[in-house]
């Protein structure tokens, strides 16, 4: 057991990859790729359980840490560990696993054993790219993450799927080219690529800011944040519903997670002259996606478009500076890649049916497939942040955090603007679920459609079950990621409540976009600071 | 205020719905309808008969100590940021619960034959239970974000049983309109909190529940400064839920739902959530006479506002879902002036007589076949004799008429509003009771007197509604008749019990009052009488020394009561013609624009929500997006690359000869270079 067991972190990552491998060599017949896929993601997902029930929430360090000597008499080493922020992350990859390979059971005949076997690949990369605590290690995930999307959507997806998979590969690799430049710089400083001795360097203030800017140009696009999101509608629209699953549910956090954890301790001299310029980013994405989520007559564009809104909070709780707001956008990664990702899923129910998304096709449809309508209500207000289920605690701590920040200017202009979000996500949600779910049947290719199987409810049950869940006892995930918060935060000198934080640069309290309204907002409201 | 009683059964009081909605809607039609229903109505006993064991603990308790509370868990814990999953029961709670649950289970049973014979029964009574748990979270929730998520749970369920029937796309319209426009309210609500916890969050000490009733109470010192910022977001959540000006759009089209949805959430409970929050946070309100006169302005516009429209409507429903935002602004215009307790005994009073008028009408419709516009009704007083009786009931209740309930609750908030110096509040108040009388008697004898109007084959079908029906309607309309005579004034010789039993709630502790008092030197005297009786809490304790102008407004609101009855009748029943006369004053304009309820809709429609709708598809989506940013820069930027890539192919042309040249030119400029520089 202790082979396991010691271990761990390796065997989480690489059996995934090992299921590939086999897949693309070995099980090639259609029903054993199936269920072999199957049965290696939720092995995979055991293995990820004794993390959780091992890792020991009292501390804010990594924890399962292996670390072994690779290249360059040990400067580049094979080094992973897990905080309480990665835990939470690579427990939602190794969820998601079981539930897209089954989700993909009707859905995908073409090729079957290759394309499980690039959704094991992804899966690795993506735990990989969540544990490793070496840099060169991290970018050899971080790019392997993108070889098996590019196939899943260039092979499998749909008509326009080439101009897609592209688009989305040269998005991702042009912001990454400006990190692999900035992590050079890096290793060159500190002759070694571990992320701790990164930490430790000292770097000056104008260098500070070309990394920052470089490392999350990356971040950025992968997210993606406005208006670097063009990307994104495009690779939803034409990947298969598993890859929009796995694309919503993990693959964007990479970018808000690789903004916490790199960019901004790496860089608090970057993160205090930017910070005011990301926030109006966040938030212009937050109503700019929800309006325009609004006006697409494709479900699966419209949900595409509701991401960017939602990764917008994500990157508002995350650049408010404070412990809250951050643990608020952790919070909402999670929510998020359950709500959207069920969003997803069950698109693609109908999609399956109809091979439409079209919404002006649709009406009605609660008439004959009510337990289809009823995921989909539940799933729409998980998406607009109903209380009760987890997208609610992950908005009210961000907008908490950000409306309560003291560290970046005009938290409370952010906080009000980024609020509209909350009442649009409702508008764009039930206008959607009015005109797909309710009146009368109008199109006859929507009599006689079947309500979903048994296959497709067990496939959303826990996705349900967990917005649920987390909804009520958020603490969950809470209590695991707090000291950890605090840990990567240090370097930026927040004090505990995440007030009073470091001295913002000159030119960022000048910034024209926050400013804007400030005297309309801030003045009247901030009575009780006398 | 110190100890805390632990009472467990609070939190049974909320789960026993949730339980039955569970039920009802995992099994859904595999349960017989009659059992599902049953359920349901059993359900929500089991919840009244807990809210009635508590209540009767908290009588047997001394009247300052009445509060127990039951702390299930922390919900969520982050920092020093700590809200609790827990319930709590003063004597406001208290109130609210026996209302909510009582009049609620009234209605499950009148559902039983309402709903018999509709397919979705099932569906309909798991909405509603679980509609029953929402209302007892947000009435029993122990902080601000409990209340929160009762406060939203019952927007949901409204969302959901006004689109009930969602085949008809107006259903379905109706339903997301009341849903959008009370998050348009909820932004306000969530801001509200946001203000409260920025401003208390570092005073807090450890453990502390940031937005506690209690601790928010203990604390209000320290939130004092921000009160007015705080309490005016607050109101616009208010506005939203309880359908005030200008958010009140949503509320008429809710009638599109069930008719006991009507009378269950969009008069009888849910749309007084804004009042209760208002009256739960009024140790804040009483601070900022700047909010308290918004919140008493827009409640007495709101109720005239309102009543106006009421004059006009055609359909039955639709004139009781005006008045119930007029009466809703009646309840704003006393808390307003600082008179909590009299808003909560109107909540409470109005829930007895709305529910029973919507009832009714429901019954009426049942009969007419589903017919909703009175034009086509009358005469139905003979063939629906109880519905008649207790129509009439509620009708007197509502117009305000003494002895019945809505005189004691109507006539103390008019009062109460002459009272606090501002007298054009109290005309605005005094002039929608009179209209009320008319309005109600106008439906009255279009209903129920003169010939029916109908078709020979709706006709044949008129017959008196079943006893599940019927029997709640009696239950009603003894509520309606009798109800208030647990808040008869002093004056009139009643002991006020009512408002002596919440005034815990609403006598300030020394901090509050201390900076309530403050606040009056400061503040406007209409606002500032409000902050003064409610900080001594005492607006009906003690006897007023010069009862000469209660009487005298009583007995004017009485008698301008019945004669808005009697003018009433006489234009309907006997035909004087002023009615068309008015039709066609003024070029028939004024008629037309109350008919249309004053374009707010379409003003909304025009201003708001078409710019947005174009804004987003035609600026934003295809300009922007499709345009600027993708086409412009991304395909452009790539287009550049291209062109630059096809350049350089041309030096990439395979010719060895052409590289070897190219190679031996770059060396020896290379060399030329240096031996030039060195």
């Amino acid at each position: 057991m202790s082979l396991i067991t010691d271990h761990i972190l390796s065997w989480v990552t690489f059996l995934p990859l090992v299921g590939a491998l086999l897949l693309w060599t070995v099980v090639r017949k259609e029903a054993q790729a199936r269920f072999f896929a199957m049965a290696i993601a939720l092995a995979d997902f055991v293995l990820s359980l004794h993390l959780w029930f091992h890792f020991d929430a009292g501390r804010g360090d990594d924890q399962f840490v292996e670390k072994v000597a690779w290249l360059f008499n040990g400067q580049i080493s094979y080094h992973l560990g897990m905080d309480g922020i990665s835990l939470v992350l690579v427990m939602l990859t190794t969820f998601l696993g079981p539930l897209v390979v089954l989700s993909t059971w009707r859905a995908v005949t073409d090729r079957v054993s290759n394309f499980l076997g690039f959704v094991l690949f992804l899966q690795a990369a993506m735990l990989g790219t969540f544990l490793a605590r070496d840099m060169l290690l991290f970018y050899v995930f971080w790019e392997a993450m993108l070889i098996p999307m590019y196939f899943i959507i260039g092979v499998w997806g749909g008509q326009r799927r080439i101009y897609a998979a592209v688009k989305f590969f040269i998005f991702t690799m042009v912001g990454s080219v400006f990190m692999l430049v900035g992590i050079i710089y890096l290793y060159q400083q500190s002759g070694s690529m571990n992320l701790a001795d990164f930490l430790n360097l000292q770097i000056g203030h104008e260098a500070q800011l070309w990394l920052f800017a470089a490392f999350f140009l990356a971040f950025a696009i992968k997210v993606p944040l406005f208006p670097l999101h063009t990307w994104l509608p495009d690779a939803h629209v034409e990947a298969p519903t598993a890859g929009s699953v796995i694309l919503a549910g993990v693959l964007l956090k990479m970018g808000t997670y690789g903004m916490l954890r790199f960019a901004m301790p790496l860089f608090p001299e970057g993160v205090a002259f930017f910070a005011p310029y990301i926030n109006a980013l966040a938030v212009t994405g937050i109503i700019y996606g929800a309006l325009v989520a609004m006006v697409q007559p494709d479900v699966k564009k419209l949900v595409a478009y509701s991401s960017v809104s939602h990764l917008g909070f994500v990157v508002l709780g995350l650049f408010s500076l404070t412990s809250l707001g951050v643990a608020g956008g952790i919070f909402q990664m999670l929510a998020h890649g359950l709500s959207t990702g069920a969003l997803f899923l069950l698109v693609g129910v109908i999609y399956e049916r109809r091979h439409t998304r079209e919404i002006s096709e649709f009406g009605g449809l609660a008439h004959g497939m009510p337990i289809y309508a009823t995921f989909f209500m539940i799933a729409t207000l998980a998406s607009v942040g109903l209380p009760g289920l987890a997208g609610f605690v992950g908005e009210f701590m961000i907008l908490f955090g950000t409306f309560s920040s003291e560290a970046v200017p005009h938290g409370r202009l952010l906080a009000v603007l980024a609020a509209t979000g909350v009442v649009l996500g409702a508008i764009y949600m039930l206008w959607m679920y009015q005109r797909v779910f309710l009146g009368k049947l109008k199109n006859v290719k929507n009599e006689g459609l079947k309500d979903m199987s048994v296959r497709e409810m067990i496939v959303l049950i826990p996705l349900v079950v967990f917005m649920f869940w987390l909804g009520v006892q958020p603490g969950l995930v809470l209590d695991r990621i707090e000291l950890s918060i605090e840990k990567v935060l240090a370097p930026l000198e927040l004090d505990q409540g995440g007030h009073h934080a470091l001295q913002l640069d000159e030119a960022a309290a000048d910034n024209p976009v926050a400013l804007i309204g400030a005297t309309v907002l801030d003045t009247p409201l901030d009575t009780e600071g006398q | 205020m110190e100890s805390h009683t632990t009472e467990t059964l609070l939190r049974w009081i909320v789960l026993v719905p949730l339980l039955g909605a569970a039920i009802n809607g995992l099994l859904n039609r595999r349960l017989p309808r009659q059992v599902a229903g049953l359920l349901a109505s059993a359900a929500v006993l089991i919840s009244f008969a807990l809210s009635v064991t508590v209540f009767l603990r908290l009588t047997g308790m001394p009247a300052e100590a009445r509060f127990v509370s039951d702390i299930v868990t922390t919900w969520i814990g982050f920092g020093n940021l700590q809200v609790d999953l827990g319930f709590a029961m003063d004597p406001l709670s208290a109130v609210m619960s026996l209302v909510v649950t009582g009049v609620g289970f009234l209605i499950h049973i009148y559902s039983l034959g309402y709903m018999a014979h509709d397919k979705g029964s099932q569906r309909f009574f798991t909405y509603l239970n679980l509609f029953i748990f929402a209302m007892m979270t947000l009435v029993l929730g122990e902080n601000l974000l409990m209340l929160f998520v009762g406060w939203e749970g019952v927007g949901l369920c409204s969302y959901l049983l006004i689109s009930f029937w969602f085949t008809d796309e107006a259903n379905a319209a109706a339903g997301k309109k009341a849903f959008i426009v009370n998050r348009i309210g909820d932004f306000g609500f969530l801001l509200g909190m946001f203000l409260i916890g920025a401003t208390l969050l570092p005073h807090l000490g450890g453990g502390e529940g940031l937005l506690s009733f209690r601790v928010l109470q203990q604390h209000a010192g320290i939130l004092a400064p921000a009160a007015t910022a705080i309490c005016l977001l607050l109101f616009v959540g208010a506005t939203g839920k309880s359908a005030q000006i200008p958010l009140f759009v949503w509320l008429p089209d809710a009638m599109a739902g069930p008719t006991p949805v009507s009378a269950l959430i969009h008069a009888a409970t849910m749309v007084t959530a804004g009042v209760y929050m208002i009256a739960r946070m009024n140790f804040l309100f009483v601070l900022t006479p700047t909010a308290m006169t918004v919140v008493a302005t827009v409640g007495a516009v709101t109720a005239l506002f309102a009543a106006t429209i009421a004059l006009t409507q055609n359909d039955i429903k639709k004139v009781l879902a005006y008045s119930t935002v007029s009466q809703l602004g009646y309840m704003m215009l006393a808390c307003g002036v600082g008179a909590f307790s009299i808003a909560i005994f109107h909540v409470m009073t109005h829930a007895f007589f709305k529910a029973l008028l919507f009832l009714g009408s429901g019954s009426v419709i049942h009969a007419m076949s589903d017919e909703q516009d009175m034009r086509v009704m009358g005469g139905l007083r003979k063939k629906l004799p109880l519905t008649f009786w207790t129509f009439i009931a509620g009708t007197l209740a509502l117009a305000g008429i003494a002895p019945l309930a809505g005189f004691f609750s109507k006539d103390e908030i008019l009062w109460n509003a002459w009272n606090s110096g501002n007298k054009v509040l109290w005309a605005i108040g005094f002039i929608a009771a009179g209209m009320t009388a008319f309005y109600m008697m106008r439906l009255v004898v279009l209903t129920f007197f003169g010939e029916n109007r109908a078709s020979a084959e709706v006709k044949s079908h008129i017959h008196e509604s079943p006893a599940t029906m019927t029997m709640p309607l009696v239950v009603l309309a003894v509520l309606s008749i009798a109800g208030g005579w647990v808040g008869i004034p002093h004056f009139l010789g009643g002991g006020a019990h009512f408002m002596t039993w919440l005034e815990p709630v609403f006598s300030q502790p020394a901090v509050v009052a201390e900076l309530a008092h403050g606040a009056v030197a400061h503040g406007a005297e209409a606002a500032a009488h409000g902050a003064e009786a409610a900080s001594h809490g005492a607006e009906h304790a003690g006897a007023h020394a010069d009862t000469t102008m209660e009487w005298i407004l009583a007995g004017a609101s009485l008698a301008w009561g019945i004669l808005g009855l009697l003018a009433g009748y006489f234009v309907y029943a006997r035909k004087v013609s002023v009615a068309e006369s008015f039709q066609k004053m003024g070029g028939g304009w004024p008629h037309k624009v109350l008919l249309n309820k004053y374009y707010v809709d379409e003003a909304y429609e025009g201003a708001i929500i078409r710019p947005m709708y174009r804004l987003s598809k035609t600026v934003l989506w295809k300009w922007v997006d499709v345009g600027l940013i993708n086409g412009l820069l991304v395909e452009g930027s790539a287009l550049v690359v291209a062109v630059v890539g096809s350049v350089m192919r041309l030096f990439q042309n395979g010719l060895v000869r052409f590289y070897a040249w190219s190679f031996s030119i770059g060396v020896a400029v290379f060399v030329l270079y240096l031996s030039f520089s060195g």
